[in-house]
This record gives structure tokens, C-alpha cells and sequence, in this order.
């Protein structure tokens, strides 16, 4: 049992923070690496990055975006409750060495992740940009906490309410065509980081993406979470979660994703009904 | 035993045991045996010739003392005949339901070269089934504490007997299980139709009460590193399994609708899938599904999608039927359950449409010579190109190391990725440091997993005892 001893709500109305008692799994964690969460006896394992690893704290930080039942029933926990199981950590840590200029850009909930990440990579010697987008200025979330760890960072909102008006790869262009970078990472929705890769590609520059495969167990065994890597068969859980972004077959992962649309469907609505919410 | 006298007239056959109709099980999760009744349990032990040289327990891989427990079962001693099972094999309710005693014990027996062999697995269930029912479980005395601490990595067969022992022996034994849920594939492989869960829990329940420690939801080489282990325990016991599930590499198979046996077996047993909505994890049959391989893996996969609703279940196999390696009494069932055979085919492809499978496209295979097996080669044959239409594809082409643990513990010496050991002792390359089980072996069965597990717990009190002097 792992209590919630903080929770917020970080982007109304359906992306919520939560600081998790996991002492075990804080000691361990590095930026770049995941849980599995199950909130209760009948629940499913789903996947959630570390967005905050505090070892002497032995918290960890979660931010979730409510987008199905499982999400949605942790969006109705409160403080104090508990979550059942957190198994990690999971995957490799991004491997944050010699990386020059890095830019970061995170879109969704993958800003959450992209915080520890872009820490590490400061704290390795690189210097970080910051790239993130938003529909408009209410919907960018982390934006302090990633000023905190970056040398430069860039907004961009399709309505242009903050920052530039635009979409995240329209600036991530910019930035490297006028100053360059060593490496990029980018985390998010996978068409997110499949535009990411379009954009990057013609500047030959290293591109590393966190994928988000549907997951089970999160240890090899069952094969679920596959994506191809240029002509090899990968588990996103132990061979990754990161990838050279350029290599990854991103309509293969996106078609794998939609596998249990349907049921996802009517698993949400039957709670929803259940808990009168629609 | 001596003065147990021949049944005037032994009856060739082997007493028939209930099992629910095929028709009614194919749709449902509930066991397929119903096990004997106590007067057909002793009808069947007093088939037992009670032979001298006891072939059937040189077939069995940990030596239960098989004529003597049958022997008590004749005289009605139903405890006696448990304690006489529970001193050699941990697992009794266990192995007597999944054990291949075609190959073992029944194999062996003496009655079986003219006649039917003694049923010993049905025995063998009986007595473990009788003492669940009959009075509290066999929770042994463990030794006075040794102070000695030992990890077990892993909760299945192997590190369940591992730890059974140790904890008996007097050492504090801790186990990290990477699941939520321990028992390993007893848990998250073997059907509930096979082998109820509630089995696999009672058992784990008598860890506990020795005073085994468990934690699930720990993952060596994440949360612990094997050197870490060993500055934290006095000894460890390595029994991960061999859970990496293999592929074909053949095109197609990353369409929506393709599974490894490991995640469809997962989600529906460790998952309760079967039970979606109300458990959240879903599953997907369809209405038409292939299963390729013909191990107990690919049978397990056959006969769930056949329960999960699916219209058609058919069984790609390359060789020919005499060699599924299945266990023979799940090739019955799953025959009496409708499953379809495709023996001598190989597939070659599987076809999508929209991201979604739809058809999988297989050749014919001709046996030919003998290989390094000892079982015929099989070939495709030119031109026999042809598709069967399906919703689902399960592959249970068997599993390979996970090198989640061994990838991160240095100076363990692998072989293949598989940990080396000694297959008396469980010795490896680290000083206290002891492996069995499938990550040893490579995929093989309960027993000798088992049997591993017990060889190795015996090495590690040598091992602590001398450490100690
Ligand atoms: C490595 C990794 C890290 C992730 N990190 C975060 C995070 O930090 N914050 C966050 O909000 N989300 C994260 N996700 C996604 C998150 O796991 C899914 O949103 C969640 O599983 C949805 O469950 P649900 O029941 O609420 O919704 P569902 O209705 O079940 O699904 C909604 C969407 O989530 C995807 N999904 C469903 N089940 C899984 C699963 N078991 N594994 C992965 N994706 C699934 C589906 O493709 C679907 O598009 C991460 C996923 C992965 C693989
Ligand atoms: C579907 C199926 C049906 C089968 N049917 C039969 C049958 O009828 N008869 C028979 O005799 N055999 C059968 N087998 C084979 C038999 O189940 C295995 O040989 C046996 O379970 C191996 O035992 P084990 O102790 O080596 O490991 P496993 O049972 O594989 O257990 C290993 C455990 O270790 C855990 N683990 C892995 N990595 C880590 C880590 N890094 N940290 C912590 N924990 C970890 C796993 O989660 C798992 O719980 C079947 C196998 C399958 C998959
Ligand atoms: S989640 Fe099961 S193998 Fe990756």
C-alpha cells in the first residue's frame, strides 16, 4: 500500500499531481524511468513516468492525465488515500552523459517526465532548452519547474495566448536553424513525437523519444508493449522506454495503441454511470 | 507393503474419473477434473502391483515414495498417504494436476506394460485435495532460527520449494516476487481450469505462515541489485523463470490482434481478464483464432479462447500430432473441447487489414529425416501455400531468459542468457549465489523446477552451516 500524501489539481480540469509514499522505489529511480501502478484488487497495471524521485523525501511525483477509467478513478482519490501496488523502477534511465545542447520538448502529460530528465542533463554539464506547447496559456502545465532547470525555454500556444503563436515543432525548427543542438528528446502523445522526429530529421540531429506502449507486467514477460526499431523487434518496458526516435515505426505503435479502444470505451462509461459523472 | 496382497482380478483399465462435460467447460473457467471420490481413489491406489524395484519412483524427478503412499491409501490412511507425498514434493495439489506423468511416474509404472499404469497423478491430487478438505493445513515446525538471512528471488516452483525448505531449516527467508501476485506461472501461465488459483494462494499462505517474508511488486536488478543482495543476505537463490516470449519474425505480427501466449494467458489468468468489466483488464478473442505451437503453453492459449467465446479455435503445429510435446491427457481435453488440429504446418505470414489481423497464411511441412532431437525435420513444401481466416493469433513458440536480474549482476556467468548452474547443487559463478528452475534449464516443467529449487536449498544450509563454523 503506497498513500498519496499530496495531491493537486495541475491543469483543470483533468491533469492532476500526486505525491506518492514508494521509499523503495525513490531510492532507485532515475530521470527517465517509470512504475506500474494498480490501484486496487481488480484494477489494471498501468504504466505512469516519475515525474518528481525525492530519495530522502522517499516520495515519488506522478502527474496523470485522467483520459480513461483507471486514470479517471486515481483523478477521484484524495489525499491520504492509497494506491495498492507501485512496482518500479521500470525501464532505463535516459542516459543523460556528454550530451551537449540539448533541447526537451514535452507535450501532454510529457512534460512530466521531461522535469527530472532535463535535471539530470543540467546536472551532467548540458545546457537545456525547453520546448513546450499548449492549445492556449491555461493548458501549459510545469512551466516553472521546467524555468528551474532550463537555460532557455520556449512556448509555444496554437491561439497564441503565451509565447509564440503555433505548434511545438514550428519553434523546435527555429531553434535549431538558428542555434543548433546536440540532442533532442521528446516526450508525449506518440503523433506528438512522431512530428517531433519529421521535424528533426533533415537537421540529422540525435533524437531520443519515451515511448508509451500499452503495458502489462513492465518486466519482459509478456511482449505486449512491442514496437520495431528500425528492422528489430523491441519491449518497450526493458529495452527502453527511450529510442533513437528516428528509428521507431510510429503508425505501428499508434495502431497498437487503439487495440482496446472499444473495451477502454465501455469499461470508462460503465464506471462513469456507476459514479453518476459523465 | 509386502503383505499387501495382488486384487484377485486387477482390472486393466484405470478407474474413470469425473469431469465436467465437455460441452458445459469449453465455455467455462471451472476445473476440467473433478477428481476421484475416496472409494474410487482406493479402488484405483489398489491397482498398485506394489512391485520390488519400484520403477515409477525412478521416474519421478524429486522420488516421492510412490508405492508407500499408495499403499496407505489402501488402508484408508488418507494423512499418512499425504505426509508420505508432502516429504518428497512440496507441491502435491499441484504437481498431481499438471504434472506430464505420461513421461514420469505412469510412464514407468510396471502395470503400464501390459495394462493401463496405475494412475498415480489422480492419487496423487486426491490426497492433496483430501487434507485441504479434511482438517488444517500442513504448516511444519520450522528449526530453531539459524540467524542466518537468505533472498529468494522469485515465486515459482523453484523458489517456492527453496524457500519451503530453508524456512524449515531455520533461516529467515525473504522472497522478491517482480508481480503483483506471487506463484509465478502457476499463477500467471497455468489456467484456472487447470489448476485453481486458490490452489497456488494456500500454498503461498503456508510460506507465509513459516515466516517467509514476501514482496511482491519487486523487481531485482531494478529495486535490488544482485551484489546488493548479497550485502544484504547471507545467501540467494535466483529462480526467475524463462519468461521472454519468442516470436517468429515472421511479417504481420505486430498487428493488433496478435498476442503472446504470455500476455493472453496473463491478462486472463494474473488479469482476471476473463472477468472484464468488472475486473479492469480487457482481453480480445474474436470469433476465429490460430494458436501456434503444441506445448502445454500453446494448449493453455487453445483452450482459454475456446472459453473466452471464440467460435473456432485451431492449433498450428509444424510437426505432426505424435509430437506435441502437450501433455497427452490436455491434447484429449482440448480435442473433446473442440479445438481444431493443424499438425505439419508452418505459417508464414499474417495477413491485416486496418491495422487488424485477418487471415494467417501457413505452408504445409513434410516430416524428414531425424534431427538432433531425435524427431523427424520438418520441411515446407513447395506450393502448399494456404490461408486460414482469423480474428487472433497467439504465439506460444516458447520463451527465452529474461535478463532483467542477470543483465545487471556481475561476474554471474550465463549461457545463452540462461544462468549457469550446477545441476546437483545450483551453484554458480558468485560465491552463495545458487540458481534452478527455467532460468537454468530453459523452459522445462513444474517438477524439475521444483526438484532444483529443493537440490539448491539443500547446498545453501551446507553452504550457511559451514560459514557459520
Ligand atoms: C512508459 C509509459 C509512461 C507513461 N507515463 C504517463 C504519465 O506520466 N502520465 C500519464 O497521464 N500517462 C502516462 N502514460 C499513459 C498511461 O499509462 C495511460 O494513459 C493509462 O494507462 C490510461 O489508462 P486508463 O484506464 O485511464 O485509460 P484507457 O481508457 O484504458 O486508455 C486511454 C489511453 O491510454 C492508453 N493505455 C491504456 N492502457 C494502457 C497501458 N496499460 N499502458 C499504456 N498505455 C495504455 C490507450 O492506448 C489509450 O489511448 C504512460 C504510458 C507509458 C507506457
Ligand atoms: C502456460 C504454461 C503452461 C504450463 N504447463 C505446465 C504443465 O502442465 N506441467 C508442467 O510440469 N509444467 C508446465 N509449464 C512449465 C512450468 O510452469 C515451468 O517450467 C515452471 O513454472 C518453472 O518454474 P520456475 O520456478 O523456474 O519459474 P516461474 O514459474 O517462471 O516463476 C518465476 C517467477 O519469477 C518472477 N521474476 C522474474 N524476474 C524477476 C526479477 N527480476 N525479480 C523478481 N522476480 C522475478 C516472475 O515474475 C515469476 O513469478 C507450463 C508453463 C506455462 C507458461
Ligand atoms: S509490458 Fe510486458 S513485456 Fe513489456
Amino acid at each position: 500500500m503506497h498513500k498519496i500524501l499530496e495531491k493537486k489539481l495541475l491543469r483543470p480540469p483533468d491533469v492532476f499531481f500526486y505525491k506518492v509514499s514508494a521509499p523503495q522505489v525513490a531510492a532507485k529511480a532515475k530521470a527517465g524511468q517509470f512504475v506500474i501502478i494498480r490501484l486496487h484488487e481488480k484494477g489494471e497495471r498501468i504504466p505512469l513516468s516519475l515525474a518528481g524521485i525525492d530519495p530522502a523525501g522517499g516520495t515519488i511525483s506522478l502527474i496523470v492525465m485522467a483520459v480513461g477509467k483507471t486514470t479517471g478513478e486515481m483523478a477521484a482519490l484524495k489525499e491520504g488515500d492509497e494506491i495498492r501496488d507501485v512496482c518500479g523502477p521500470l525501464g532505463n534511465p535516459t542516459h543523460t552523459e556528454n550530451a551537449g545542447r540539448v533541447i526537451l520538448a514535452g507535450g501532454g502529460f510529457g512534460i512530466a517526465p521531461l522535469y527530472p530528465i532535463g535535471k539530470a542533463f543540467r546536472e551532467a554539464g548540458s545546457r537545456v532548452v525547453s520546448v513546450m506547447g499548449a492549445r492556449s496559456k491555461s493548458l501549459l502545465i510545469y512551466e516553472k519547474e521546467m524555468r528551474d532547470i532550463s537555460d532557455k525555454v520556449l512556448i509555444t500556444t496554437d491561439d497564441g495566448s503565451a509565447g509564440m503563436k503555433g505548434i511545438i515543432t514550428d519553434a523546435l525548427k527555429g531553434e535549431l536553424e538558428s542555434c543548433g543542438a546536440d540532442t533532442v528528446m521528446a516526450v508525449g502523445p506518440a503523433p506528438m513525437m512522431k512530428a517531433v522526429c519529421e521535424a528533426t530529421r533533415p537537421f540529422g540531429v540525435k533524437t531520443i523519444v519515451s515511448l508509451n506502449a500499452i503495458m502489462i507486467d513492465g518486466t519482459g514477460m509478456c511482449g505486449g508493449c512491442r514496437v520495431r526499431i528500425g528492422d528489430k523487434t523491441k519491449f518497450a518496458c526493458i529495452d527502453g522506454p527511450d529510442f533513437d526516435g528516428h528509428l521507431v515505426d510510429w503508425d505501428g505503435l499508434i495502431n497498437r495503441q487503439k487495440m482496446y479502444k472499444a473495451e477502454e470505451k465501455e469499461s470508462f462509461e460503465a464506471w462513469k454511470k456507476r459514479h453518476n459523472l459523465s | 507393503m509386502a503383505e499387501e496382497k495382488k486384487p484377485k482380478k486387477l482390472n486393466p483399465k484405470r478407474t474413470a474419473v469425473q469431469e465436467q462435460d465437455p460441452a458445459l467447460r469449453r465455455r467455462n473457467f471451472e476445473e476440467v477434473s473433478l477428481g476421484y471420490s475416496a472409494e474410487e481413489a482406493v479402488l484405483e491406489a489398489s491397482r498398485c502391483l506394489g512391485c520390488r524395484n519400484k520403477p515409477c519412483v525412478a521416474g519421478c524427478p524429486v522420488s516421492v515414495p510412490i508405492p508407500e503412499f499408495i499403499a496407505a491409501m489402501v488402508s484408508g490412511d488418507f494423512a499418512e498417504a499425504y505426509r508420505i507425498i508432502r516429504s518428497a514434493n512440496v507441491l502435491p495439489a499441484v504437481c498431481g494436476r499438471v504434472c506430464p506423468q505420461e513421461n514420469q511416474c505412469e510412464g514407468a509404472c510396471t502395470l503400464g506394460k501390459k495394462h493401463e499404469p496405475v494412475a498415480i497423478g489422480r492419487l496423487e491430487r486426491f490426497c492433496a485435495d483430501w487434507r485441504m478438505k479434511n482438517g488444517a493445513r500442513a504448516v511444519p515446525e520450522p528449526a530453531a532460527p539459524t540467524g542466518m538471512k537468505v533472498a529468494v528471488v522469485g515465486s515459482g516452483p523453484s523458489g517456492i520449494t527453496c524457500a519451503y525448505d530453508l524456512a524449515r531449516l531455520g533461516h529467515k527467508v525473504t522472497m522478491l516476487e517482480a508481480l503483483h501476485e506471487p506463484g509465478g506461472v502457476l499463477f500467471y501461465g497455468i489456467p484456472e481450469f487447470r489448476l485453481p488459483k486458490k490452489i497456488v494462494t494456500a500454498e503461498i499462505d503456508t510460506l507465509r505462515q513459516m515466516g517467509v517474508q514476501i514482496m511482491t511488486n519487486a523487481v531485482a536488478g531494478k529495486i535490488i541489485t544482485l551484489e546488493e543482495i548479497m550485502g544484504r543476505f547471507d545467501a540467494c537463490f535466483i529462480g526467475v523463470g524463462a519468461g521472454l516470449p519468442r516470436f517468429m519474425g515472421i511479417p504481420g505480427e505486430d498487428l493488433n490482434g496478435v498476442y503472446s501466449a504470455n500476455e493472453f494467458l496473463t491478462r486472463t489468468n494474473l488479469m482476471r481478464g476473463y472477468l472484464f468489466p468488472e475486473y479492469d483488464t480487457p482481453i480480445r478473442t474474436g470469433k476465429r483464432v490460430a494458436v501456434i505451437g503444441g506445448g502445454n503453453v500453446a494448449m493453455d492459449s487453445a483452450r482459454t479462447a475456446m472459453r473466452l467465446g471464440a467460435d473456432e479455435v485451431t492449433l498450428v503445429y509444424r510437426r505432426s500430432e505424435a509430437e506435441l510435446p502437450a501433455r497427452a491427457e490436455e491434447v484429449h481435453h482440448g480435442k473433446e473441447e473442440g479445438l481444431r488440429f493443424e499438425m505439419c504446418t508452418l505459417p508464414t505470414k499474417i495477413i491485416g487489414e486496418d491495422g487488424w489481423v485477418k487471415a494467417i497464411e501457413c505452408v504445409r511441412m513434410e516430416l524428414c529425416e531425424m534431427d538432433q532431437s531425435g524427431r523427424r525435420r520438418p520441411n515446407p513444401m513447395a506450393g502448399s501455400e494456404f490461408e486460414i481466416p482469423v480474428d487472433t493469433v497467439i504465439m506460444a513458440i516458447g520463451t527465452g531468459a529474461n535478463p532483467l536480474l542477470t543483465g545487471t549482476a556481475t561476474g554471474l556467468v550465463l549461457n545463452r542468457g540462461y544462468i549457469q548452474a550446477d545441476p546437483e547443487t545450483g551453484k554458480t559463478s558468485i560465491p552463495g549465489v545458487y540458481a534452478g528452475g527455467d532460468i537454468v534449464t530453459g523452459a522445462a516443467t513444474v517438477i524439475s523446477a521444483m526438484g532444483a529449487g529443493r537440490k539448491a536449498a539443500r547446498a545453501i544450509h551446507e553452504y550457511l552451516s559451514s560459514m557459520k563454523r
